[in-house]
């Protein structure tokens, strides 16, 4: 149990004394992405092979919180080299050991390579995708064992919490956060300052603070690597917001989904009544709170804060109007500040190093870094922290690496599934909150999805529309009944069934769901709808006035068959198809039964680059089949270059 | 409790503070259409027809009338041509389940709708809860409610709780807008095995059912 802050710091430098900073120290990421990639497998790998090269007692392998680089996963940090490896398997393990960790040698063929240069990299700050991040928050996690509090300490942890106790009023606390001009990280975007101000001035001793976990967007996953990987780092900015606004209970809701995120925090919230965080008369400064963990059950509109209010209080997660707002009317009716996971974990941060240091990054409106989940068509797939201002082409390109292959990027999806669609020409605006909503998207809570030149606009909205179908709660008119009809008229158009009139009743039915709904998952919804038809708004033309999908992507308008002229008979594409729907056999040519074909694609993508064969074909007739017999091909074998013909 | 001055469409109002703008509007004598208020229950907000546009301190934002409170010196208009579209879409919506609805007929010739303009939907329920807040606010018996999320919500009546508790109540069948709630509960009475002979024909009651005021 701390007591004081003389104890916190006494309790640090016991704990870093107890450290050898040149000894070495061996860290695995164990986030998520990295555990599905066998991260667990490494760090026994680890212990076993340290057992086996007799250098127990003298360095352990530890799971930490995740760094980031999923794509590259499992990432291995081995200290004080900084050697920073990349794809670890147990197989790699012996040879860390033994070169690394007993000879001070770099393993050279586990670095990052850069893919031009062929340079290797050795730290994580040499590597691109670090190098040009701003890694405020998640800078931390490769460096802490989430489960153990005592990384978390060594690092400073809870030092921002004693200096609040301590040395500020709960007026300069709140005062301070306004001043580092933190916006929610949710998605509203609303000053958190201003947030905790209405709650810290609303009447009633009973208030509640809560941690907004209930992480929902498809593919992202920001504030779920904060919780699995720093959990302390939440629970520290929770406690100094809960002293700001004078509650003494707090609750983070985190959905029922993240099971490693539930295991950590709850870890974390024992570990800090053990030592004096949470509980009566934190750190001996008088001041009570305690936390409790609710976990949601599954329902994407339980992120919004008034249905997570209900939720909280078992009762069906729906929305209700507001005002009035939850900082006078939330929880229990008691005055209640919600914020997201990353909003809480800036907190720290701006207590200990001053609202000046924070909003020296960022824009002129929107200040601080944020975690975006990088995923979809992008080389490198991750979580990246970049100071706000940053332009989407520098995200891309320069963090993500651009786009795999040698296909062409077509647009970036940024804020979730009531987000928006950005093209190419739009890539050079700074990232801040009201930047994207004017480029016709939105912030949301840092998903961000890269498409490339096969994927279908339309497809898209009706991909999002129908995920926002699924999870609208029903209360409201405009949103359950306009978004059901924008997904029935988008399958429409993507299934060929378009006509004339379909894009103004969608842009219709997008203002009346936009502005009349009660929350904002209606209010947001048809944002995929609107902004490709502000951008791609000739795909929707082609789809309904010419039956073609130019992405080639709907199944319903494209067709696969094979140029009889450049097809080789190589029999790759008819052992792939899916489907039995090729005939062909050795020096025969290859045919695609459309009756039976079910548009996969697999033939083209399978057919070799150098033959080309396989065409993708819409709103054009399907040639008919050769007639059997010119479908051989004799082939002239003693000539150097093998020549073909048709008879 | 504090008067607050506020104007609505041009007309100055004077309400009581913590009123909403349906309540204040309608004390002016200027009608706001809704199908889900309803003056005994808790303000729902679900069928948003009483949207009305905002204006205050230089903002102009679009509300339920039904639920926003009301605000010193508040400018409100409850028609425009953005409000009049909404109520109409809104409208068409909703008469896809409920064609023959006369609260929804009435809306769709203030409004314009065209009752066939979104295809028929097998169910005659809107959704407006008020059978279900009813029950639960005023006769506080839970007996029916909401079921499933987004599209596929629906309203059901427990069993456990209509076998004992509705026979002889019955008060939500006048308040639902487009009769469904008779028409289900008719339905399930006529699918029971044997209807219990101490109980009156049920048309006979529905007749009778005392109108909530």
């Amino acid at each position: 149990m701390i007591n004081s802050p003389a104890e916190l710091e006494q309790r640090r430098q016991e704990i870093l004394s107890g450290r050898d900073a040149g000894k070495p120290r061996v860290s695995v990421c164990a986030g998520a992405g990295c555990l599905a990639t066998g991260a667990s497998e490494v760090i026994s790998a680890f212990n076993a092979e340290i057992e086996k090269q007799g250098l127990t007692g003298e360095v352990r392998a530890k799971g930490t919180g995740c760094p980031g680089f999923c794509e590259r996963g499992p990432v291995v940090v081995v200290d004080p080299q900084q050697a920073c490896y990349l794809q670890v398997t147990p197989d790699d393990v012996p040879e860390i050991v033994a070169q690394t960790i007993k000879e001070n040698k770099i393993v050279e063929r586990l670095l990052y390579t850069d893919p031009t240069t062929k340079e290797k990299a050795v730290r994580e700050s040499d590597i691109p995708f670090y190098k040009n991040q701003e890694r405020n928050i998640i800078g931390n996690n490769i460096k802490i064992d989430p489960k153990s509090i005592d990384d978390y300490l060594a690092l400073g942890g809870y030092s921002a919490l004693a200096k609040a106790l301590f040395q500020m009023s709960s007026e300069q606390v709140v005062e301070e956060v306004r001043k580092s001009g933190l916006r929610g990280r949710g998605g509203g975007g609303f000053p958190t300052g201003i947030k905790w101000d209405a709650a810290r001035n609303a009447p009633g001793d009973t208030k509640y603070v809560i941690v907004n976990a209930d992480e929902g967007d498809p593919g992202a996953f920001m504030d779920r690597a904060v919780l699995e990987g720093n959990p302390h780092s939440i629970l520290e900015g929770l406690i100094i917001g809960a002293y700001a606004i004078g509650a003494n209970e707090g609750y983070v809701y985190v959905r029922q989904e993240y099971p490693l995120a539930l295991e950590n925090v709850g870890i974390a919230i024992r570990q800090a009544r053990e030592n004096g965080f949470l509980g009566k008369n934190i750190l001996g400064s008088g001041f009570d709170f305690d936390v409790k963990v609710h976990r949601g059950a599954g329902a994407f509109v339980c992120g919004e804060e008034t249905a997570l209010l209900l939720s909280l209080e078992g009762r069906p997660g729906e929305p209700r109007s507001r005002p009035p707002f939850p900082a006078t009317k939330g929880l229990w009716g008691k005055p209640t500040n919600i914020n997201n996971v990353e909003t809480w974990a800036n907190v720290p941060l701006i207590i200990n190093r001053g609202a000046d240091w924070f909003n020296q990054f960022g824009t002129a409106k929107s200040k601080g870094t944020k975690i975006f989940s990088l995923v979809g068509k992008i080389r490198n797939t991750g979580l990246v922290e970049v100071p706000m201002g940053v332009t989407l082409r520098d995200i891309i390109y320069k963090i993500g690496d651009g786009i795999p292959g040698d296909r062409k990027f077509k647009a970036v999806q940024t804020g979730g599934p009531a987000g928006g669609c950005i093209p190419e020409e739009h890539l050079d605006i700074p990232v801040d909150f009201d930047e994207l909503i004017k480029a016709g998207a939105i912030m949301g809570s840092g998903g961000m999805i890269v498409m490339d030149q096969d994927t279908c606009m339309v497809d898209v909205a009706r991909y999002f529309v129908n995920f926002l179908t699924q999870e609208s709660c029903g209360k409201c008119s405009p949103c359950r009944e306009g978004i059901k009809q924008m997904h029935r008229i988008l399958t429409n158009i993507t299934e060929g069934r378009g006509k004339d009139g379909d894009i103004e009743l969608l842009e219709e039915l997008a203002m009346s769901t936009g502005s009349a709904s009660l929350c904002a998952l209606g209010r947001s919804a048809p944002n995929p709808v609107l902004s490709t038809l502000r951008h791609f708004r000739q795909e929707y033309e082609a789809h309904i006035r010419e039956k073609r999908c130019p992405a080639f992507s709907c199944k319903e308008l494209v067709s696969y068959y094979i140029d009889p002229e450049k097809c080789e008979a190589c029999l790759i594409c008819f052992r792939k198809c899916t489907s039995e729907a090729i005939q062909g056999a050795k020096h025969r040519i290859h045919v695609i039964d459309q009756a039976k074909c079910n548009k996969c694609g697999t033939c083209f993508e399978v057919c070799p680059s150098r033959f080309g064969a396989v065409m993708r074909l819409s709103a054009e007739p399907v040639p008919g089949p050769l007639p059997d017999e010119l479908r051989i091909i004799v082939r002239k074998k003693k000539a150097k270059n093998e020549q073909r013909e048709t008879i | 409790m504090s008067n607050v001055s506020l104007q609505i469409d041009g007309k100055a109002v004077s309400a009581k503070e913590g009123m909403t703008l349906l309540e204040a509007a309608r004390g002016a004598g200027i009608s706001i259409p809704t199908v889900c208020y309803h003056e005994k229950l808790e303000p729902f907000g679900g069928c948003r027809l009483c949207v009305v546009e905002v204006e205050a301190g230089g903002r102009k934002s679009l509300v339920a009338a039904c639920t926003h409170p009301v605000q010193q010196d508040q400018t409100v208009n409850t028609r425009s041509k953005q409000i009049d579209g909404i109520r109409k879409v809104l409208t068409e919506q909703l008469l896809a389940y409920a064609p023959e609805s006369e609260v929804l007929q009435a809306l769709a010739r203030e409004y314009k709708a065209d009752k066939d303009r979104f295809p028929r939907e097998p169910s005659f329920c809107i959704l407006c809860g008020l059978c279900v807040r009813y029950c639960a606010e005023v006769k506080q018996k839970y007996a029916v409610g909401f079921v499933d999320r987004g599209p596929s919500r629906e309203i059901s009546f427990v069993p456990e709780l209509a076998a004992t508790e509705c026979w002889d109540c019955k008060q939500c069948f006048p308040l639902c807008p487009t009769s469904a709630l008779q028409a289900a509960f008719v339905l399930t009475r006529s699918l029971r095995a044997s209807p219990s002979p101490a109980r009156p024909a049920l048309n006979k009651q529905v007749e009778t059912a005392p109108v909530p005021e």
